[in-house]
């Protein structure tokens, strides 16, 4: 049980930390030529797509994957370097962002040879873009009891549904739908199916739904007879549970589950230096420092993990339980140093980390179904 | 872990099954040697272990060190291990003779404390250190002084020193040393270049939170296994989800700890550490602080009683906590570097290769 809990503690390899440098390069340049303004949490919303496919030219989209498919052949820590870094600036990264992480993956994992050689190139060229299509509007946490259905018909399926909360559903080519394809028995988990909708097809709508502040990153997309052809079903038709929980493992323990308030740490401390330091400001920001550095080191240990094709499910619900309260953390001992408002570029920054904190512990699991995933690791239920 | 390090994990956890007991570690408290369990260790080479034979250790690595002290220390060994692995550690660097014998050390925390004379038979010492830990049960104790302008590791006869008993919350020695002019032979006194003030301070906090890593795995096993033994309502309480959310919060903290330790242990076994040793103190000691909170609160009333053993980690953990510097003591000094490099450097000083 105490295993499960383990993570090895990694050396980066020179090579992993010349694209950490080249990456910094190429940040630090388009920082001076003004192409973007750190932000905070900017892989929800810091669509842009001509940053995407500048990434996609440097080979820094898809690098893991086969060199068939458009990647580069190198490995999970190189990659996290990269995503890391983006982080770390604020870089907007939030086109490409599920295209890179989850969906190119899946297809690669279950998709079928037209899936792989008409879709994936483009994603790590930074050209084509994914949603999420899992959370429906009665099913969040309890993802099994989606209920969006998949038909069948002469020539692949009919899908009628909706699914919410699609951050980008309304910028991105396709979004992959968890969907019903066969009538629910006792055994919830048998009978789904994952479908590459075309978010172009007839019979799509979407529509917005915004955050407290206006801002537009969800949507809510409605499925009314979309017809998928049968080369876009992902995988094995009753397969699709297994293929979304795997789907779930890349997305719960990388560099975005603690650095999506990076940006406004970085301006808070450049707000201490430039006044006199008081030990109360020391004191917290060693503190969160130290929290800090151990995040990355666990979740560094959990990408070494995923390397070696083991997949740390505990720990990696851990990380993301320990991360995303650590972002909010730092959006408020930001608030207990600096009095807002207090300049143009600190109160964005600010801004954006609050309005955004709620949803840090609630996408992509939330706290109280990590813990109940955890308590079950050690044994406890 | 290669295969040694395996099997001196595993003999290290079979002789602290059987002879750091909770019968042991209470007598420990009243004052009463636990030699057994002194004398197995010392046999097995262990109160030695992570010093080169050459200079008359048992060998091993460092790691090999700290996993047997997280294993003590999840046993709650009421001994000086610690103490003696590092006095030892400091008394090879200066190519002084190791002791088989528990020792401690201390260091001079104001120029006041201490002072190192020179005698025309020698050097004579007088001063007192507070809070030396286990000195009445140990034979020398290795001290650092400044004397003419530079470090000095002073290896001192405890026989020669007066001792008020003193104890942490956990019943742990730790004494009051006063040396009274006590005279020290010119072999016993040598120059350091490696030990001061700070380096104790840091080796002292990276051993203390190596110690509290093997607490906290002791506290998370008891809690999970009185959760699964508890009954109330009709089901043992960990079929509860309030009691679920709270043993959760308990394996992250275990495993942040854990991971700020091993990274810290691999920088300090390469020579620096600096940074990782200040980290690992203050996440450790958050999670040391969450940890017993939750340990108690789901043991309920037994554990806050003498008779259950739940006390004698959290005891412990309350008290390493604030061994060689707090969370704030630490936060302080790696928040001040932090700011005064400068915001562009946060990020770089994060990613930096130990």
């Amino acid at each position: 049980m105490l295993k499960d809990l383990e993570l090895s503690s990694i050396e980066l390899s020179e090579k992993t930390e010349k694209i950490r440098g080249e990456v910094r390069e190429f940040l630090d340049a388009e920082l001076a030529a003004g192409t973007f303004t750190p932000q905070c949490d900017t892989w929800l919303s810091g669509w842009d797509e001509n940053f995407s496919r500048k990434l996609g030219e440097r080979g820094w989209l898809g690098m893991t994957w086969s060199k068939e498919f458009g990647g580069q052949e190198l490995t999970a820590l190189d990659r996290y370097v990269v995503t890391e870094e983006l982080l770390a600036y604020g870089a907007p990264v939030a086109a490409h962002w599920i295209a890179d992480r989850q969906s190119g993956p899946l297809l690669l994992r279950y998709g079928n040879e037209k899936q792989k050689k008409e879709i994936v190139p483009g994603i790590a060229r930074g050209e084509v873009f994914f949603a999420i299509g899992l959370s429906e509007p009665n099913s969040g946490s309890d993802l099994a009891s989606v209920s969006t259905s998949a038909n069948r018909v002469d020539g692949g399926w009919r899908i009628n549904g909706s699914k919410v909360w699609t951050s980008g559903a309304h910028s991105a080519h396709f979004m992959i739908a968890l969907c019903r394809s066969s009538a629910k028995t006792e055994k919830r988990h048998e009978g789904l199916s994952q479908f590459v909708i075309d978010l172009s097809s007839p019979g799509v709508t979407i529509k917005p739904i915004r955050l407290m502040n206006g801002e537009h990153d969800f949507n809510e997309v409605f499925l009314d007879h979309v017809f998928v052809p049968d080369d876009m079903v992902v995988g094995e038709i009753g397969n699709g549970w297994k293929q979304s929980v795997a789907e779930l493992a890349f997305e719960r323990s990388g560099p975005e589950r603690f650095l999506s308030t990076f940006p406004l740490l970085v301006e808070l401390i450049q707000v201490m230096q430039e006044g006199e330091t008081t030990e109360r400001q020391s004191i917290a920001i060693g503190q969160i420092v130290a929290r800090l550095f151990t995040l990355r080191e666990m979740s560094l240990g959990i990408a070494a993990s995923l390397e070696k094709n083991i997949s740390p499910e505990i720990a990696a619900a851990l990380v993301k339980d320990l991360g995303t309260q650590f972002e909010c953390e730092v959006t408020e001992v930001a608030r207990q140093f600096v009095s807002f408002p207090y300049s143009d570029k600190f109160d964005s920054l600010f801004t954006k980390a609050l309005i955004h904190s709620p949803g840090f512990t609630l996408r992509g699991g939330t706290t109280e179904i990590l813990r109940g995933i955890i308590a079950k690791g050690v044994g406890v239920k | 872990m290669n295969e040694v390090s395996e099997l001196i994990a595993q003999t290290a956890e079979k002789i602290m099954q059987n002879l750091s007991t909770k019968e042991v570690i209470s007598e420990s408290e009243s004052g009463i040697w636990p030699k057994d369990l002194w004398r197995t260790l010392a046999d097995a080479g262990m109160t030695k272990i992570g010093i080169s034979e050459n200079l008359g250790g048992s060998g091993g690595s460092l790691q090999d060190a700290f996993s047997f002290l997280q294993i003590a220390g999840k046993y709650s060994a009421p001994i000086p291990l610690v103490e003696t692995l590092l006095a030892n550690q400091m008394l090879s660097t200066v190519h002084l003779p190791l002791s088989d014998d528990p020792i401690t050390f201390g260091y001079a925390n104001d120029s006041e404390s201490l002072n190192l004379k020179r005698d025309s038979n020698g050097w004579k010492l007088f001063g007192s250190l507070r809070y030396v830990p286990y000195a009445r049960f140990s034979k020398y104790i290795v001290v650092v002084v400044k004397s003419e302008e530079t470090n000095k590791i002073v290896l001192v006869d405890l026989n020669e020193c007066e001792i008020k008993t003193n104890q942490n919350l956990a019943g742990e020695a730790r004494d009051q040393v006063l040396i009274k002019e006590v005279s020290i032979p010119e072999s016993h006194v040598v120059q350091t270049w490696e030990f001061d003030e700070s380096k104790i301070m840091l080796s002292g906090a990276l051993l203390r939170a190596v110690q509290m890593t093997g607490a906290l795995e002791r506290i998370f096993e008891l809690t999970v296994s009185y959760s699964k033994q508890r009954v109330q309502f009709g089901r043992p309480i960990g079929q509860f989800q309030a009691i679920q959310q709270q043993i959760a919060i308990l394996a992250g903290e275990l495993t942040a700890a854990k991971s700020i330790v091993n990274k810290a242990v691999k920088a300090f076994e390469t020579g620096g550490g600096e940074k990782e040793i200040m980290m690992a103190k203050i996440r450790v000691g958050e999670a040391a602080s969450k940890s017993a909170r939750i340990a108690h609160q789901v043991h309920g009333a037994i554990g806050i009683t003498e008779e259950y053993e739940l006390q004698q980690s959290t005891q412990r953990l309350w008290s390493w906590r604030d061994e060689f510097g707090n969370e704030t003591y630490w936060a302080a000094k790696l928040g001040q570097e932090v700011i005064s490099m400068g915001a562009k450097r946060l990020w770089p000083f994060i990613t930096m290769r130990s």
